[in-house]
Order: C-alpha cells, then structure tokens, then sequence
C-alpha cells in the first residue's frame, strides 16, 4: 500500500483521503508501525454501514511529531492485534463492546464499561450485564485468596472495582474493572457541536477541565479553519501548567499521606488550594471552567489580575519548595517511595504509557514537545523524566514538572501579548477528520473528530491519558504487598471518569 | 480559618454564586435565556411575571447572563445556595439566601456528630475534589462533628456526588440501606440534583433524589468548598432548631 499521509497535530484531512485498506493490511500497518516505536494513539468503530463496521486507528510517532491514520472496514471479526500487540489490548475490548466486532484470540476479551452497544446517536437496548459483574481472573492453590475493593470506596473517590490475587501479603494479580462512571459523553457528542458540547469536554475529567477543553477546542477550531490569537494562546498556555501544577502538587500531598508523612500532606493540600484559587482568579472557577472556548478564550487576563496570579503563585512555590524537599531529605520517605511499584522501560514501551508514568519510566515523551501545539511551540517545556518507573520517579517527575510549570507561568504572565481573545470560529469542514493531541497533566489526551456530509459531528473519540495507564497500575503491583496499593495508586492517580467516558 | 465564627474566606473577584434573576429587567419578548441554557435551567411560561432559573440545574456556564439582551440574569457572590426542599432552588429573584427549611423531622443527635459515606456516581470528580478540599487543614471538617468514614456500617448518612448512571445506581442503592436508619442523604452538584451536563442521558437517572430520598441540595459545578460546608453546616443547625 501507499503510504498514508503524515500528518501535523490538528492538521485535517479530508475523509476521502484516509487510506482504507483490507483489514489484514492494516493489522499489518498497525503491528509494524508499533515495531518501528509509533504508538497507538487511538483506536476506534466509527460507524455501521449494513454488516461493516469501519475501523479507525491513529498511529503516533512520537520521534517524527506526526501520526498517520488509517481504517478499514471489518464484518463480525477479525485476527486480534493483542497478542503480538499489547497497546491494543483495551482499545480492542472497547471495540468489541461498542461495536460486537470480535478481535478472534484476544487473550482476555470482556466489556471494559458494561456500556450498551453503540447504534450511531442512540445507544442499543441489548443486554449489557451488571456494570462489575464477571469473570476475573483467579488463581487456586494453598493460601492464595482474593482480595476484592470497590466500586464504593473509603474515601471520597470516584468509583471502581479493584480485584486483587495474592499469597499472604503478595500480589500476584491486580485486575481492574471500570465504567461505573459511565454517562454517555461520545454518544452525546454526535449531531453537535450544540450549546452542551464544551461542558462535555469540561467535564470529561473535572480535574482536566482546561487540558481536555483545549484539546477539543484545537478540533473545531482545525475544522472551522479558524486562527487563534497569539494572546489567546498564552492564557490558554497558563491554564494548562496551572491546572498541572494544582494536580502534580495535591497529588505530592496525597503521596505523603499515604505514607502517613503528614508534613507535606498538610502543605500541599493547602498549596494546592492557592493554586486552584490562582486559576479562579483568572475565570472565577477553580477548575478553570468557562476559560477555554472554541476560537480563544473565554476570560482575558488584565494587569490587575496578572498582579494577584503572580503574588499566589510565588508564595505557593516558595511554599511548594519547602513543603516537597522534606520528602527528599527523610530517609524513611525514600525507603517508601523507592523500589515501590517499579515498571520497567520495555513493559513501559509495550504497553503504551503516557504522561507522567512514561516520564518516570525514563521514555521522553511529552505532546508539548513531541506534538508541540500552542504557545508550546513558541516557549519550550524541557522534558522531565526519571529512570527508575518506581513510586520515586512518579513522585519526582512531578517534582521536576512543578519547577518547569512555575517558571512558565511566570514568564507568559510577564509576557502577554496584545491582542483580542476570541474570533467565533464558522462552520466546521464536512467530511473530514482531525486528531488533536494536548499533553494534561497525567499525559497524552487524544480527540478525533469526524465530521458528517453536514459539518455535524459524526463521530468524536477521546482517549484520556488513563486509558493507557490503567494497565500500568495493574502490572505496577505484581509482586508488590497489597498494603502497598494505596501508594501505587495514588502515584499513578489515574481518572475513572475519563476511562468511562 | 475564622469562619463560620468570623468572616468567610475570600472568593475570586469573578466567582459565580447565586444566580439572580431581575424579572423587572426582562421584557418577555425573546426567550434568548432558554436557547442558550445548556440544561434547560430556564423557563419562561405565560403564569410567570418573569424567567424562572432552577439552580439545581444551573451549571453556572453565565451563558444567560451573557446572551440576555436587557441583562436580566446576573451572578451574585452570594455562596449559600443549599436547600432542604428542591423547589426551593427555582429562583425569579435577587441574591438573598434561600432559607433551609427541612421536609421532614430529622433526629437531633446528628446535629452535634455526623458521618457520612461518599458515593461517587457518575460525575466529573470536580465534586469529589471539592469535598476533599474539606478535610484540608485550613477547613478542618472535622471541627464540627463532621466526618467522611470508611464504611456504610459507620455512617448516618451519605453524600452523593455525580447524575448516578446506570452502572452505579445499584453500588447506591447498597451503600444506602446498608446505611442504618435513621439516615440523611446529601446530594453535591448540578449532577447529583438534576443530572448536570447528562441531564436527559438514557445511562443516568438525573440525579439522586431518582434513586435515593434527598435530604440537602448542594448546588454548583462544583460547588465551592465554602458552598459546600455553608450547606451541612446550614442542615446541622435546622436539624438543631428543629427538635
């Protein structure tokens, strides 16, 4: 086949160009794509015609900065990528629920959600089970027993169930099933973009408002062939490393509270508020909702405000600083921290990870530099990364992250450009596709928007950064005592509600 | 922190509390205000004087304020918006707080010692963050008798957060009649009251009281931490008056 198209970060390309080919090729394309280190950045149905059903897959290449697209159409099943691919082990089973197309020999096929199955813009009425309620795997044998948690927890946490095989205090297996959390966001997206469709994408992951809300607003704005001014580009910028850094740090906090280091609990729990609060300052909402919106931005940022962002900012990093280096100067903190749920970087590599998780893998992987998009392009972030994949790296990449955010938000503020916020973007290109990669804070969040014969949305697929890690916990814990869970956890703090969608 | 003894922490110059709407201000002749809501928060009917906003439904986007060509819709700093009854929340008016009156009699011993089991339903995790915010040490829940425990068993009550999906409503319905009677229910956010953005999703049930009888609306999306605590602590004390 020819090689199909490479394409930029939010560059379309019109449905008619996106090679189609027979699915044996594009198993073929997908398996060697991967050999060669492109990643499955998203996998998908994107449709029923009749019998066939047509596959989507983005293949990213983090090394070259472009993805390739390709699709084919498959009837019933086809040869699973799984084993000889394991990046496409959830993104099969999604397949497979959404749109009954079985990948024949996936090792462990099972609804990911106990979603009904996907008919266009209603959903099936066929039977989907009770959310939670199948086969996990077991293990037998003398003392082995089963530790099961979720989907209520003990603390106030999104839901889910976590099935645990251990000898004694040794875990063997960690499985975990979602879609608890499960409302319908995709299925609701078609026919739009309507006045609900930004507060789909604000609340894809709540704690990802900004990131998520950029990543479908480069979309539309890809689609609508509208231009986003330089200023617009800026705050955007400052939303996204604040909302990393309200994240990174609250999650230094809940580290240390789990470990019951309560110092820096107590610290960063309040530090995480100022930053949070520096957020509102902007556009009265700590999550940053209403500040990101189609064509720019939806609050400017005057004088006064950039003022009162910088006076929190600097107190909480000076804060943050002292707060987190007590966890690097206490021995019994990195006695806890190292060796702690480790991943090696080929399990790393295999099985997909983004974000953070990479990062502390030692993989240098990040879409602001990888896939580089915004200010981003203009103003550079250098990678942190760390080797170990442990519970220390996760915890220090985070670290190293915090400092690298402070500076640039630091710098933007100091440096806004003149200029409007906003420039209404018209109606969108028919017929044609889009992917639109941001880094949030926990990592790679993909969207892929496909537009009708109308400009309507036809079909739009997101892969939270969790989609891909959720496993990374998983293996995190093999032969790691189930005390230690809590922990690993909390290092990874992967979204429910952005796996469940 | 001095409140709810002293003054409450500052909220950010923008921040959205109470929707206000001004009937006087608003000339009935476009129905704007109801297009562009995205969960149909509004109603404008021929018996009404003016718009009605349901702040249960609100999801405070200010698309309203906004949109409205005479400026009838505004958003006041006021943070006390929790109500014991839902119709409370369908607001005509202005900033002034809603007074709680409870719907039914609720035993006083939970007015000096409450604990609650979290379920989280199918919301975002914004609510789930901001009631975390909490237990912080500048919130300190704790001094109040408040407090969020590890298991059903231990509760008087829960705190539902998200529009609870089909996926969750039985987790729900468990964590509920495993909680011993007599028991409260608190639902926090646009989507435990009416739903939020997924009102009208065939996978959810548009809130809690569809499931579960609701004792506290907290609105908001989220609702601040201040917004939050000024509804159990409003609860706490007409529970206390009311014995």
């Amino acid at each position: 086949m020819m090689d199909p198209p490479n394409l930029m970060n939010g560059e379309v390309l019109p449905l008619a160009e996106v090679a189609s080919i027979p699915i044996a090729e594009f198993r073929e394309e997908i398996i060697e794509s991967v050999e060669r280190g492109a990643r499955i950045a998203a996998f998908f149905g994107a449709g029923r015609k009749n019998d066939m059903v047509q596959l989507v897959c983005v293949l990213a290449s983090d090394r070259h900065g472009t993805f390739s697209i390709i699709s084919t159409q498959v009837s019933g099943h086809y040869e699973s990528l799984t084993p000889v691919c394991e990046q496409a082990h959830l993104f099969e089973r999604e397949v497979f629920e959404q749109w009954q197309i079985k990948p024949e020999g996936h090792p462990w096929l099972k609804p990911i959600r106990f979603q009904p199955p996907r008919t266009g813009k209603t959903s099936g009425n066929g039977p989907v089970g009770v959310c939670g309620v199948t086969d996990f795997f077991s293990m037998t044998g003398e003392d082995i027993h089963e530790v099961a948690v979720g989907p209520v927890h003990a603390g106030i946490i999104e839901p889910g169930h976590f099935r645990f095989q251990c000898h004694g205090e040794m875990v063997y297996h960690l499985e975990i099933s979602l879609g608890y959390q499960h409302r319908g966001v995709e299925r609701a997206m078609i026919g739009g973009p309507d006045k609900r469709t930004i507060h789909y994408a604000e609340t894809l992951a709540g704690d990802t408002s900004v990131a998520h809300a950029v990543a479908y607003s480069r979309a539309i704005e890809s689609l609508a062939k509208s231009r986003v001014s330089a200023r617009s580009q800026v705050i955007r910028g400052i939303g996204q490393e604040l909302e990393r850094l309200a994240n990174h740090v609250g999650d230094m906090g809940a580290l240390a509270g789990d470990i019951g280091f309560l110092p820096t609990m107590s610290y960063c729990g309040r530090i995480r508020g100022d930053l949070l609060n520096a957020t509102a300052e902007i556009c009265g909402n700590r999550f940053g909702r209403g500040l990101v919106r189609p064509g720019g931005v939806g609050f400017d940022i005057d004088s006064a405000t950039v003022g009162r962002i910088l006076k929190r900012i600097e107190a909480a990093e000076d804060d943050a600083e002292s707060a987190i280096a007590l966890l690097w100067n206490t021995p019994s903190v990195l006695s806890r921290f190292e060796g702690t749920g480790a991943i090696d970087g080929e399990t790393c590599e295999s099985i997909g990870l983004v974000g953070v998780a990479a990062r502390a893998c030692g993989a240098e992987r990040d879409v602001r530099k990888d896939f580089s998009y915004g200010i981003y392009r203009l103003s550079h972030i250098p990678i942190s990364t760390w080797g170990t994949g442990d519970v220390f790296a996760r915890a220090f990449v985070r670290w190293l992250e915090i400092q690298q955010s402070f500076a640039f938000v630091k710098d933007q503020l100091a440096a806004l450009p003149a200029g409007g916020i906003m420039e209404p973007c018209g109606s969108l290109a028919p017929s044609h596709i889009v992917v639109s990669l941001v880094e949030g804070w926990r990592g790679e969040i993909c969207h892929v928007a496909i537009t009708d014969e109308r400009g309507r949305i036809a079909n739009w697929k997101i892969v939270d950064p969790s989609f891909h890690n959720w496993f990374g916990l998983a293996m995190a814990l093999r032969n790691q005592q189930i005390s230690d869970f809590p922990l690993c956890n909390k290092s990874f703090n992967l979204s429910y509600c952005g796996h469940d969608l | 922190m001095k409140y709810p003894a002293g003054p409450a922490p500052e909220l950010p110059p923008l921040f959205a509390g109470k929707p206000c709407v001004d009937a006087s201000k608003c000339g009935g002749k476009c129905s704007k205000c109801v297009e562009v809501c995205p969960t149909g928060a509004i109603s404008v009917g021929v018996a009404q004087t003016g718009p009605m906003l349901d702040i249960g439904r609100c999801i405070f986007c200010r698309e309203c304020e906004k949109q409205c060509p005479s400026g009838a819709f505004s958003f006041s700093k006021e943070f006390h918006m929790s109500a014991s009854k839902r119709d409370d929340l369908v607001t005509g008016g202005g900033a002034t707080p809603i007074p709680l009156s409870l719907t039914r009699s609720i035993p006083k011993v939970f007015s000096r010692s409450l604990k609650l089991r979290q379920v989280s339903a199918g919301g975002c995790n914004a609510c789930e963050a901001d009631t975390n915010v909490l237990g912080t040490i500048a919130w300190d829940l704790g001094r109040f008798g408040v407090q969020f425990v590890a298991s059903p068993r231990h509760a008087d009550g829960i705190l539902v957060t998200g529009p609870v999906t089909e996926n969750m409503k039985s987790a729900l319905l468990k964590t509920y009649e495993a909680v011993a009677s007599p028991k409260i229910v608190i639902a926090v956010g646009a989507c435990a009251i009416a739903g939020g953005p997924y009102i009208g999703h065939p996978e959810v049930y548009n809130g809690a009281s569809g499931v579960v009888p609701v004792d506290l609306f907290i609105p908001g999306c989220p609702p601040h931490p201040l917004t939050i605590l000024d509804g159990i602590l409003g609860l706490l004390s007409a529970i206390e008056k009311s014995g």
